[in-house]
């Protein structure tokens, strides 16, 4: 409990104090109430973030969940080469954000990328345009975190006993049936915690774009925690980053509450016979 | 009840993650200003004799990076008891850490800077820096009066220049020139937009331009508004007059950008190119781009990433081109008068001195120029023409030399020039004029908003 008052309350109420003095890093910061945040929240750069990072949240979640709730049931399952293919899948897991940054902006490089020089016409695109940046980094964003849903999604798939398929194949259940109602519903809470890491992370979301695109080009990748930062430590505007950073903390706290609530977490019944 | 609670905390700690960015400047500075009170400490005890350990933090680029590398090297091995201890930074990184190091009290003895205005004037106003007057006299005396103004404030000696001169100037690429039958150099705008459709048909960009880092943007709108509507069209805006942006010399540099981006006058995708990694350099030297407005210091990089092209001769430079009824005169230039040092006032008495005593020893002495000239880099310097004329760069040199010593205006880069938050400003508008995402009225009402 001391931890948690000292590494998250205590910022949590300094942030709240920084956004409302007027603090270019030197000298003593000066009060100025709500000023920042009536001009944040009517300032053009700061909703286009919000847009854009709801935009993020909602779109690599809808992509990666299904992905990898799919590749999780897969390497549960016991088919040949399956540890094979796992052992490939996990891979992205094993690399740094800041490395997988670099390795895809090289290879998207429009002049000097392995993309421009593979002579096939759809491939050569320009994936850091304004319009196909966000997208691309979207992209890379599922490339880098499906392996460790799917690994969520894989533990939950195990946990589930098989008794459950014997009953339901001697009832005569179509393995898509199965699938339907039996991994689905038992895996409830994995969904759930694989959501809540992927919405609330997607809030998070900073060393890709930085290293990718740096909220360019204009301001077409800029989300939330990219314009804390360049507001914090490139303008020198302190009180205009921390108002940001407590709207991506309260929303980032209302989404996990809801979400809580929503799953039942609270009431921790069994799914499981007999136990 | 109790699950509940749990259930709560969980939220608020995977929340708590968000947070930590923004929280960190308010968090590290607590420990930082505590372990920097501890070496201060120490610093006196050691050295009661007046001598103490400075600190510096230089940043990277050839050839400098390993002309200061040496100079602080040789330094410490001279006085072990006085060592420097030197840090290298990129651009972009430095600029971001100097200020919070700064504000936090944890910034080096030594603070390197783009002259004496912007980041600089303001550390003044804080009293973060302290005053050079009269400490620092034989180190100035080897540097040019024109360049080491700009290291002052109201008279005031707060920065000496400590590398060399960065004019910008239009490099190019001889063999592409040759190939498309275009002619250097270049003297007017027109004559320019002429020469795209040329390179055009030969399959080359016109210009490499790293406009990822939105810096470089920058470049075209001092040049451009310098030929349009000469220094009185940036001079308003330093000096805060109302509407200065919209002056209709400013919108009609801005619409110039415009036509140059509708020309395709740059190469593909420009907006996600890096000037960091030198890969617009890197597009004029591997034949893919003909042309590049940028600071001399890529003379350098061209020596450095590519010395055959430079050593073949293929490698050419001329001053921007004057626009058709402009008020600019055609010597005026832009760019960096040099970078600067300065002393942070955080510093004790005996790591100042350590630090003033290498500045009038070893900053841009004989050893130094020397090392300057052989990385194809202007030491701001008052006479080095013989040693420019023998050099195996003197064609560059020289002209770059002539450029300085005759220009009637140098205008400092203005994003260094204007406080930091409107210099954001200026940058991210830029970048949406060049990607046509706003009009030059557009970007003039945005911008006049910080004046």
């Amino acid at each position: 409990m001391a931890f948690f008052g000292i590494f998250a309350l205590i910022p949590l109420v300094g942030v709240v104090y920084f956004s409302m003095v007027k603090w270019n890093g030197m000298g003593t910061p000066q009060w100025v109430g709500f000023d920042n945040w009536s001009a944040s929240l009517t300032d053009k750069t700061t909703l286009n973030a919000i847009k854009l990072s709801l935009i993020v949240m909602v779109v690599t979640w809808g992509v990666q969940t299904p992905i990898s709730l799919l590749l999780g049931v897969f390497m549960a399952g016991r088919q040949r080469y399956r540890a094979v293919l796992s052992v490939l899948y996990f891979l992205p897991l094993l690399f740094s954000s800041a490395a997988i940054g670099i390795i895809f902006k090289s290879m998207v490089d429009p002049n000097f990328g392995l993309f421009s020089h593979i002579p096939v016409r759809w491939l050569q695109q320009s994936y850091l345009s304004p319009t196909l940046a966000l997208p691309t980094v979207m992209f890379v964003i599922t490339w880098a975190f499906v392996p460790f849903h799917s690994l969520l999604y894989q533990a939950g798939v195990r946990q589930i006993p098989q008794t459950m398929y014997e009953a339901a194949m001697i009832d005569g259940a179509s393995p898509w049936k199965q699938f339907w109602s039996i991994t689905i519903p038992q895996l409830k809470y994995t969904i759930v915690t694989s959501s809540t890491l992927q919405l609330v992370g997607a809030l998070t979301y900073f060393d890709l774009f930085y290293v990718m695109t740096q909220g360019g080009p204009g301001d077409a990748t800029r989300i939330l925690p990219l314009h804390m930062y360049i507001t914090g430590f490139k303008s020198f505007d302190y009180g205009r980053s921390a108002v940001i950073s407590v709207i991506l903390a309260v929303v980032g706290l209302t989404l996990s509450l809801t979400l809580n609530k929503l799953s039942g977490t609270g009431k921790m019944e069994s799914q499981q016979e007999g136990i | 009840m109790l699950t509940k609670k749990r259930a709560v905390l969980a939220a608020l700690a995977a929340t708590a993650m968000a947070l930590t960015m923004g929280a960190c400047s308010s968090g590290d500075k607590k420990d930082d200003a505590a372990s920097s009170d501890t070496t201060a400490a120490a610093g006196t005890d050691e050295g009661g004799t007046g001598t103490a350990a400075a600190s510096v933090w230089y940043l990277s680029g050839q050839p400098k990076e390993g002309i200061w590398a040496n100079s602080f090297a040789e330094w410490t091995t001279e006085h072990p008891e006085a060592p420097i201890n030197a840090e290298m930074y990129a651009n972009d990184q430095y600029k971001e850490k100097i200020r919070t190091a700064i504000g936090a009290g944890t910034a080096p003895t030594l603070v390197f800077s783009w002259g004496a205005f912007g980041p600089v004037a303001e550390y003044v106003e804080a009293n973060q820096i302290i005053s050079l007057d009269g400490k620092v006299d034989e180190a100035m005396s080897r540097v040019l009066p024109s360049v080491g103004d700009a290291g002052k404030i109201d008279g005031v000696q707060y920065a000496v220049p400590n590398g060399d001169a960065q004019p910008v100037m239009l490099f190019y690429n001889k063999d592409l020139f040759e190939q498309a039958g275009v002619e250097a150099p270049i003297e007017t705008w027109d004559e320019l937009l002429a020469s795209f459709d040329k390179f055009k048909a030969i399959g080359v960009a016109p210009f490499a331009l790293a406009g990822g880092s939105k810096w470089p943007d920058l470049m075209w709108l001092e040049y451009l508004a310098d030929r349009v509507g000469g220094p009185e069209a940036f001079n308003a805006v330093i000096a805060g007059e109302a509407g200065a942006w919209s002056n209709p010399d400013m919108i009609t540099a801005l619409t110039y950008i415009q036509d140059l981006v509708a020309a395709d006058g740059f190469q593909a995708d420009f907006t996600s190119t890096l000037a960091d990694a030198n890969a617009d350099v890197a597009l004029v030297y591997s034949g893919k781009a003909a042309m590049l407005l940028q600071g001399s210091w890529v003379y350098g990089s061209f020596k450095a990433d590519a010395p055959d092209f430079v050593s073949s001769g293929k490698l050419g430079s001329f001053p921007f081109p004057t626009v058709e009824g402009g008020k600019g005169d055609k010597g005026n230039i832009a760019g960096n008068p040099s970078n600067f040092w300065s002393i942070n006032s955080d510093a004790t008495p005996e790591e100042q001195a350590t630090a003033l005593a290498w500045l009038n020893e070893k900053n841009l002495n004989e050893e130094m120029v020397d090392a300057l000239i052989a990385g194809g880099a202007i030491p701001p310097v008052a006479d080095a023409q013989a040693k420019l004329e023998a050099s195996d760069d003197a064609a560059f040199l020289m002209e770059a030399y002539t450029l300085l010593l005759e220009a009637p205006h140098f205008q400092a880069s203005w994003d260094q020039v204007i406080p930091s938050d409107d210099a954001q400003e200026l940058l991210t508008n830029l970048d949406k004029i060049f990607l046509g995402q706003i009009t030059p009225e557009e970007f003039a009402s945005n911008m006049d908003k910080t004046l």
